[in-house]
């Protein structure tokens, strides 16, 4: 039994998670049941930070995975940004990492500098 | 030199509120912005979670505002940098003072006030204890951060669980800080359910609610700081105090519409929002000039800032394309009934409104299955039933023309219990 904070709606309710029997408690909809058991089974979060950046009108560039990873790889996500530096001008929406950490998922910046 | 309109920020308010008055017809737009780029405090919230309601996607800050830039990009709209603006006066003229043009003056025919809002400061709270560096606010943190890739300490506790506070517990965790915990005076948390999920219980930083810090102890840089316990008066109880070995202290505690340029004009102002009052065209007491977004009152959500703002900038449109003496003068005063603190707007001109109103408002604490009662001369208008409502979430009731028409001159909004 896990205990799952349904961040769905601004309601917030307080759910039990049962993962073998796939069973959801103190949801108050069938969207809160869809979200308990995913964040059970396998939670996962965009992960956004900043990257290095020559010549821009700051020294960082926002970047974001491009789609949710699992969220336990978020440090290690943070420390493969960390290593790579790009140059203005640059486009929102260029990829900077292809497949990171062989999520199948590209880190793309998010904004023109 | 004259402009149609002249929009003052360059925020997401400004941007969407000068874009929406162009695509309604408005020509010459220009928008004034002191700082180096557009797009405002949307550029250092790097976090994704904007555009849900505006672009039905789930947008970083930095994206949701290079939409509008591009969108702004295709228009005409002028756009000045770098440029302060010291008063509005009687005229409308609008005077500017940058490096490039000096101090100068511009006639606006109509004006927008979009100067968004500031985070409370230390002084703004009074917190006792000494003066050291480290103790700073969290936006200023989160620019340092994510704009000029500075570390601000390496052991850090945050003041006031608003989600500016959360979104900065979670980012200094990433880069390499220790959150030690979030301190909140209330016994609830004020930020959104998803940040206390996503910024604090993944990362294993506790809250600690209903207290608050006491003590900041320090020579040159913040070494510790002293919290305790409140009781139910929000008074710290003695032999309560924790103590966190801490570099850094953020504060987010609240903030506040900037409008220190209203100041020396004389336009109706309403303490309860600490913005200016409008009424249903988002038209500030003073004719022709209009105000939205967070300079108006502080909002949750980027999309609703957007939504106003874009609702600002229409009335522009029609502010400038009518004959103004046809309108009518049938005004309502929205007032404030049990449970509200405040409406936006608090004033409704109903021969203006052409089919429906839109009215923002906030409850004073946690409710819990109650109905939102609109009454006006004593009578029920109308009712809706809401299953709960919280101080932190900003609510949103539409009010149709035919119910404004069997108001006399002033609605009540109150929350009141189910009735069995």
């Amino acid at each position: 039994m896990e205990k799952v904070i349904c961040t769905v709606c601004p309601k917030g309710c307080h759910m039990k998670v049962e993962i073998e029997e796939k069973k959801v408690e103190g949801n108050s909809c069938k969207r809160g049941e869809i979200y308990g058991l995913a964040e059970v089974v396998t939670p996962i979060r965009v992960i956004t930070s900043t990257i290095d950046i020559k010549g821009g009108q700051f020294k960082k560039i926002p970047v974001k995975t491009l789609e949710a990873v699992e969220k336990g790889l978020n440090f290690k996500i943070i420390e493969e940004m960390k290593k790579i530096k790009v140059k203005s001008p640059i486009k929102c929406g260029t990829v900077v990492i292809e497949n990171i950490l062989g999520t199948g998922v590209d880190v793309v910046v998010t904004r023109d500098m | 030199m004259t402009y149609d309109l002249i929009v003052i920020g360059g925020g997401p308010a400004g941007l969407a509120s000068g874009l929406s008055a162009f695509e309604e017809g408005v020509n010459k737009v220009l928008i004034i912005e002191r700082d180096v780029e557009v797009g405002g405090i949307l550029n250092q919230c790097i976090h994704n979670g904007f555009g849900l309601h505006t672009f039905k996607e789930e947008l970083t800050g930095p994206e949701y505002a290079q939409k509008y830039i591009d969108m702004i990009k295709e228009t005409d709209i002028e756009i000045k940098l770098n440029t302060m603006v010291m008063k509005i006066d009687d005229e409308k003229n609008v005077h500017i003072l940058n490096s490039e043009d000096g101090y100068k003056v511009i006639k606006g025919r109509s004006i927008i006030l979009a100067m968004g809002c500031r985070e409370r400061t230390r002084g703004a709270i009074s917190i006792p204890g000494s003066r050291p560096a480290g103790v700073l606010t969290a936006g200023t943190a989160q620019k340092y951060v994510n704009m000029l890739g500075e570390k601000v300490g390496n052991k850090a506790l945050i003041l006031g669980s608003g989600d500016i506070g959360l979104i900065m517990a979670r980012r200094l965790s990433l880069e390499g800080t220790e959150v030690l915990g979030v301190v909140e005076l209330m016994e609830h948390s004020n930020g959104l359910t998803r940040n206390i999920v996503q910024c604090l219980d993944d990362y294993d930083i506790p809250l600690y609610l209903s207290h608050t810090v006491t003590n900041i102890i320090g020579d040159n840089r913040l070494e510790k700081v002293i919290i305790s316990k409140v009781d139910e008066n929000k008074k710290p109880i003695e032999g309560t105090e924790k103590e966190f070995d801490v570099d850094t202290l953020l504060l987010s505690v609240g903030l506040i519409p900037e409008n220190d340029l209203i100041n020396d004009m004389d336009i109706d102002f309403d303490n309860r929002t600490k913005g200016v009052v409008v009424n249903e065209s988002m038209e500030t007491s003073v004719e022709g000039i209009f105000s939205c977004g967070n300079a108006l009152h502080v909002h949750d959500l980027v999309d609703f800032v957007s939504t106003e703002a874009k609702e600002a900038g229409r009335s522009v449109a029609k502010y400038l394309g009518v004959d103004k003496k046809e309108v009518g003068k049938k005004e309502i005063i929205l007032k404030n009934g049990v449970g509200l603190t405040y409406t936006v707007p608090q004033k409704i001109n109903v021969d203006k409104v052409e089919k429906i109103v839109g009215v923002m408002f906030r409850v004073n604490k946690i409710y819990e299955n109650v109905k939102i009662v609109i009454e006006s001369n004593g009578k029920k208008i109308k009712e809706y039933n809401r299953d709960h409502m919280l101080p932190a979430e900003m609510e949103k009731i539409i009010l149709t023309k035919d119910m404004l028409e069997q108001c006399n001159e002033e609605i009540e909004i109150k929350v009141t219990d189910m009735e069995v």
